[in-house]
């Protein structure tokens, strides 16, 4: 007994692995630039990517999804899926965090989606509410995640401005120098069309497991860093490619999703 | 003409009659109750999950009140019933392509509210496949409602009138997405075209019978159009390249949704129903006449990439139509327009 007690206090003893035994833990998206930390539209000092175009960034947003952790021994857990969409809001440090409850335990890996499932995609109206609702943000061409015409979501919004864009119609012809960046493509309700979903695993062993407690709060520290837009295995130049919305360039921009994540610490 | 004394004891006597049984009788109630969806009994099972959103008296009103209320619009002029008008079918007879807010013009041709049960996809390029996300489309479109959805809920919201009618529609007063959907979904699915002269025959309805003229584009009909254009909606649902030459706008079609090579050009087989109230014709609006469309079939079908095969075969482009046998067709046509569906007061602006 009193061995017993001595080691429950003891950071180092593993709970029993058990799935009602919930505990809570986050997921933090950290959002950078490079070596920098991310500003918006800080025109004094403006980002440069791989082909040296400076830039400023004016909108960020993403779809975080269908968290799912594992432990050491294999045990793995997915969070129900009604409590695990999240919209990461560059302009809102609150929205950083998502929140899951997860069985107490010692994470080694976590997996989650970059954004919506094909099959939340495709769900009746009533099935999309919160972050998932058509009218939440307002217009897609302000904070709005949702394309009404070719029904399906943004799952990762990236826009702003660089001098290098060019004011006719292959730039931006308003003369603002904007560039916009709306990755969707669930994949399609019949026939298989363009799937830009992203799964991202992240091994948590080499910058700090996760030991989920319920008396404490894990905190899985991302950074999540928007130059691997530019600079990922897909490289391009803003010039070139100012507006990529519906077209199969979002293909070549969402294979350099998986690189932008990368796990910094974990806060236990 | 005079009644004699009989009869009117014996008006009378019916009159009590009729009285005393007024409180419970049930034809009188069966005439006065909203009898909801009805499937016609020459149509197929509809495809819409009506389980999850049974039409009710309360919620289709506010789907009609919906439907015609110009708040879902940006500066608030415009409704639904503008581009989709009752009288023509609920499209917008005279303009080629949808004249939407500001005098803006789409680049499609308004379709028809009619029958959308039984649909599928919408849009004459597909994208959107749930009929209770579809109003999305035309409130953020920028040439019809250019309005967000956020803020038309807000509009909504502080009018005390739609807030008693969410209430008796689903319950509360709350004003969602969810509700806001379904309502509009609910009118639309109540604009059931289904009273034809054709319908009425297949039906076998007492003195319904084509004429021999209509009997025989009705034969011809079913050899050269029913693989598209299928009974008895007149469109089997699906998106084809109908040999129509590229538009001065490249419009791809279906391709824009998918980007599937395999889906340029293709647009959505449109019903025939109603097509006396519908004019112009295709997803561009560029046929003024039924003449023109049978002269397209006959002779201006164009090879571009995608074309149906049905419209090439043995190395003919389109369907041959004699002068007599468009003429006959179009008798046959004649028979799918439905005054009753054009004038059924239930649908109108109230």
């Amino acid at each position: 007994m009193l061995v017993f007690l001595a080691c429950s206090k003891k950071d180092s003893v593993t709970p029993e692995f058990q799935e009602g035994n919930l505990a809570p833990l986050s997921v933090e998206f950290d959002n950078i630039a490079g070596e920098r930390t991310l500003t918006f539209d800080n025109t004094g000092s403006p980002y440069k990517n791989a082909a040296g175009e400076a830039f400023t960034v004016s909108r960020l947003q993403y779809f975080i999804s269908n968290i799912k952790v594992t432990t050491s021994t294999g045990n793995t857990y997915t969070v129900n899926q009604d409590s695990s969409y999240f919209l990461i809001r560059g302009d809102d440090k609150a929205t950083r965090f998502a929140k899951v409850k997860v069985p107490e335990g010692d994470y080694t890996s976590l997996t989650f989606t970059l954004g919506v499932d094909s099959l939340r995609s495709t769900m009746p109206i009533d099935k999309r509410t919160g972050v998932l609702d058509p009218a939440a943000g307002g217009s897609h061409d302000g904070n709005g995640m949702y394309w009404g015409w070719n029904s399906g979501y943004i799952f990762f919004k990236f826009e702003g401005n660089s001098a290098v864009i060019s004011d006719d119609v292959k730039g931006d012809p308003t003369g603002k120098k904007q560039f916009k960046y709306h990755i969707g493509f669930f994949g399609g309700y019949h026939a298989p069309t363009l799937n830009n979903i992203k799964v991202i695993d992240v091994d948590l062993r080499t910058a700090g497991i996760a030991k989920v407690r319920k008396d404490r709060q894990s905190n899985i520290h991302l950074f999540v860093d928007i130059m691997k837009v530019f600079n990922g295995k897909n490289t391009f130049k803003i010039a070139e490619r100012p507006n990529v919305m519906f077209d199969d360039f979002t293909a070549k921009i969402a294979a350099n999703f998986p690189e932008m994540f990368r796990h910094d610490h974990t806060e236990n | 003409m005079a009644m004699n004394k009989k009869h009117w004891i014996v008006m009378c006597f019916l009159g009590l009659f009729i009285l005393a049984c007024k409180k419970d009788n049930p034809v009188k109630e069966g005439i006065e109750k909203f009898l909801g969806f009805q499937k016609p009994v020459n149509f197929p099972d509809p495809v819409y999950d009506f389980a999850n959103n049974p039409v009710t008296k309360e919620g289709f009103e506010l789907g009609r009140a919906l439907f015609y209320e110009p708040r879902l619009s940006r500066n608030n002029t415009i409704t639904c019933g503008s581009c989709h008008i009752q009288s023509s079918a609920f499209t917008q007879h005279g303009h080629d392509v949808s004249h939407g807010i500001d005098d803006r013009l789409g680049t499609r041709n308004s379709p028809s509210i009619m029958n959308l049960a039984w649909n599928k996809a919408f849009m004459w390029g597909g994208g959107v496949y749930d009929l209770d996300l579809q109003p999305i489309t035309p409130i953020t479109t920028h040439e019809e409602m250019d309005e967000n959805l956020e803020n038309v809920l807000n509009k909504i919201r502080a009018l005390p009138k739609y807030t008693a009618m969410f209430k008796s529609a689903f319950g509360t007063e709350e004003v969602t997405t969810a509700r806001f959907m379904k309502a509009l979904s609910q009118f639309m699915l109540m604009c059931v075209s289904s009273n034809s002269k054709y319908d009425k025959v297949m039906r076998k309805e007492t003195g319904a019978a084509f004429t021999a003229h209509e009997q025989a584009g009705y034969v011809l009909f079913k050899d050269k159009c029913a693989s598209c254009h299928a009974e008895p909606l007149f469109t089997d649902g699906s998106f084809r390249n109908n040999g129509l030459g590229v538009s001065p706008i490249n419009d791809k079609g279906l391709y824009a949704a998918t980007l599937m090579e395999t889906d340029k050009y293709k647009f959505k087989v449109p019903s025939l129903r109603n097509l006396q109230f519908t004019a112009p014709y295709m997803h561009d609006g560029r046929f003024l006449s039924l003449s023109g469309v049978l002269e397209h079939y006959n002779s201006e079908v164009q090879a571009t990439p995608n074309l149906d095969p049905v419209l090439h075969q043995n190395g003919k482009l389109g369907i041959t139509l004699s002068n007599d046998q468009k003429a006959i067709l179009t008798a046959f046509l004649n028979t799918l327009n439905d005054t009753d569906f054009i004038n059924n007061k239930m649908l109108s602006e109230q």
